[in-house]
């Protein structure tokens, strides 16, 4: 045992040694932690909760006085009745086409982007890899006016272009991905180049496979992105051909005040929130490494 | 040596990001700071052959707008509220979260949760769950929702959170804590994530000499947490200026309740409304005022980081 090991486990025996009286203040503090976090856990999943019991109620157990905390009659017709409502089948295709073009389309614009910035050497690189830094600090809002005349002039309101083209060239996923780049080695890309595979081979084959984990955060924050997305599908594509899941879902329940058939709008939130959590179910580890990198929601 | 195939490469491939940046960034930032220093500029005024007169007749008009300082008004009280109490309350579960070893994954998950939903969906939740269903002139409601229930059971009076009527302050509480329930999973995943990368052997010093657990909070975990810490208060601040759809969420796109629309609008609603009219100047001043704002906020907890964060 060397001088260090035997310093470490003299200092654990003093550390252990406790009185009666602090394992019992060690206990109430542990005690203390679980009651705060189970309650603050519930807080937090009770609007989950609410959201699925009442969306499985009928309309006039759900208006009783005194509610009850799990319905007495199971209704999955409101489901279905959500579902022809607010139109979700033709919103879910909608929705699914933007955010599959987009992904795609800016997972090809963003790997090219930063295999040039972390690969290649031009003249002007540091400066113009700072100008993108620098757009990042502008809020969206400041572009959307603007972006909004243009798409006017281009003539692409009401279509799905307008909602994918603005928004495929995201500065902070080629910096996300330019330092993944940079972690492989330079000397596999000029072993390529003397064997004489060509750019584009390189990076299929090599690069993409590496930095896989950060294409798939990508990927997931896109989708996130084009199904949570609000502000801008409302003011460019609003009409029933092209309107995004949130849109239809807000439009189709207008009424949040008066006598609104809330079983029906909670079974049409519930039916919008399942595909997130289940992403989130099987692909936890992405979205928790990609949302602490970029502390932008969607 | 640059050699000139790479060179021609490199443009080759960043020609797609360029273009559409030029396009969809940069050509924004030019013609918004243009149309908000051409007095009482419109789009559709300009197609039709108006010319405007260069001057800051709008950033004016933005100020005296009475709508812009309620906007403004609720945008600050929304900022001020919400961070301070999201970011201790993140704070208080990522140590908790810390300091446990059973379940800790699974109250992670937990903790997470609100983070994947889409704020317009679970607004209408939480709408559902302060709404008042069915008042009546006798005041006797068929529902009171079930917060007002909760209140009831422990001998309080029912409140009128978001219906018509409603009280402004009582409309606000609702949006804090929509919109703290919101920001929680994001502070909590980066301060935990901080928290574990705190090298042991502090705590095993401290253990040694006794140090007491508030000491060892305030002398160890939130100095070497600091730059965590700044981190969430500088991105809830940036968020917490730019909130918008939470409200849109709750109250639908009337922005207030019933009889009072607007009445919660932010800074972001005025830039929007003000597009929606055709007031490009207005709603360009407007948001380059948001900008500026911004700016100063991030700067000042820059500043305040400086002195008080240890790296």
């Amino acid at each position: 045992m060397s001088k260090n090991e035997k310093m470490n486990v003299m200092q654990a025996r003093d550390i252990q040694r406790l009185s009666a009286g602090q394992r019992i203040v060690r206990g109430g503090v542990k005690a203390g932690t679980y009651l705060f976090l189970f309650v603050m856990a519930l807080i937090v999943l009770f609007p989950f909760y609410w959201m699925i019991i009442s969306s499985l109620k009928t309309l006039a157990e759900y208006r009783q006085a005194i509610p009850t905390f799990w319905p007495k009659q199971i209704m999955f017709s409101n489901y279905s009745e959500a579902f022809t409502t607010a139109n979700l089948g033709d919103l879910f295709m909608n929705t699914l086409y933007v955010g599959i073009v987009s992904t795609l389309l800016s997972l090809v614009i963003t790997v090219l982007s930063a295999f040039a910035f972390a690969r290649l050497e031009f003249k002007g690189k540091e400066t113009m890899f700072g100008a993108l830094l620098a757009t990042m600090m502008i809020p969206g809002e400041l572009f959307t006016i603007t972006n909004y005349l243009t798409i006017n002039h281009l003539g692409w309101m009401h279509t799905f272009t307008a909602l994918i083209v603005p928004f495929l060239v995201s500065v902070f996923y080629i910096y996300l991905l330019r330092q993944n780049f940079m972690q492989i080695p330079n000397e596999l890309y000029l072993a390529a180049k003397v064997d004489g595979t060509s750019d584009l081979k390189y990076l299929w084959k090599v690069m993409i496979p590496l930095a896989l984990p950060t294409l798939i955060s990508i990927t997931i924050l896109k989708m996130m992105g084009a199904w949570n997305s609000y502000i801008w599908p409302k003011l460019v594509a609003n009409d029933s051909a092209h309107q995004l899941i949130t849109n239809g879902l807000r439009n189709a329940f207008t009424d949040t005040s008066g006598q609104a058939n809330y079983p029906v709008q909670m079974a049409a939130v519930a039916i919008v929130s399942a595909p997130l959590f289940l992403v989130f179910l099987f692909l936890r580890k992405y979205i928790m490494s990609g949302v602490s990198r970029s502390g932008i929601k969607g | 040596m640059v050699d000139n195939k790479q060179q021609w490469k490199a443009w080759l491939y960043l020609s797609p990001a360029i273009v559409l940046l030029l396009v969809f960034t940069v050509w924004p930032i030019f013609n918004t700071l243009r149309m908000a220093f051409l007095n009482g500029y419109g789009s559709l005024g300009e197609m039709g052959g108006a010319t405007f007169e260069f001057g800051i007749d709008n950033f004016l008009n933005v100020i005296e707008y009475k709508n812009f300082l309620q906007c403004l008004k609720n945008t600050v009280i929304l900022c001020v509220a919400t961070v301070p109490i999201s970011t201790i309350l993140a704070l208080l579960i990522a140590v908790a979260l810390n300091s446990i070893k059973p379940l800790q994954k699974t109250l992670q998950t937990i903790f997470f949760l609100p983070y994947v939903t889409n704020s317009i969906a679970i607004g209408m939740v939480f709408a559902a769950m302060f709404n008042i269903v069915g008042l009546k002139g006798n005041g006797v409601a068929e529902t009171w929702g079930i917060v007002n229930n909760v209140i009831q059971f422990f001998g309080g009076e029912p409140i009128n959170w978001i219906n018509a009527g409603s009280p402004y302050w009582a409309n606000m509480t609702v949006m804090i804590i929509y919109i703290v329930w919101n920001a929680l999973p994001f502070k909590i995943l980066v301060l935990l994530g901080g928290l574990q990368s705190i090298n042991k052997q502090y705590y095993d010093a401290a253990k040694v000499d006794g140090t007491p657990r508030r000491r060892v909070f305030t002398k160890i975990t939130v100095p070497l947490l600091s730059p965590m810490i700044a981190y969430v208060v500088i991105t809830g601040f940036i968020g917490g200026f730019k909130e918008y759809s939470s409200i849109v969420g709750i109250f639908g796109d009337k922005m207030g309740p019933a009889n009072d629309a607007g009445r919660l609008n932010t800074m972001v609603g005025f830039v929007y409304d003000a597009m929606a009219k055709d007031r490009q100047g207005r709603a360009s001043a407007a948001a380059l005022i948001l900008f500026a704002i911004i700016l100063v906020v991030t700067l000042i907890n820059n500043q305040v980081s400086k002195k008080r964060v240890h790296y």
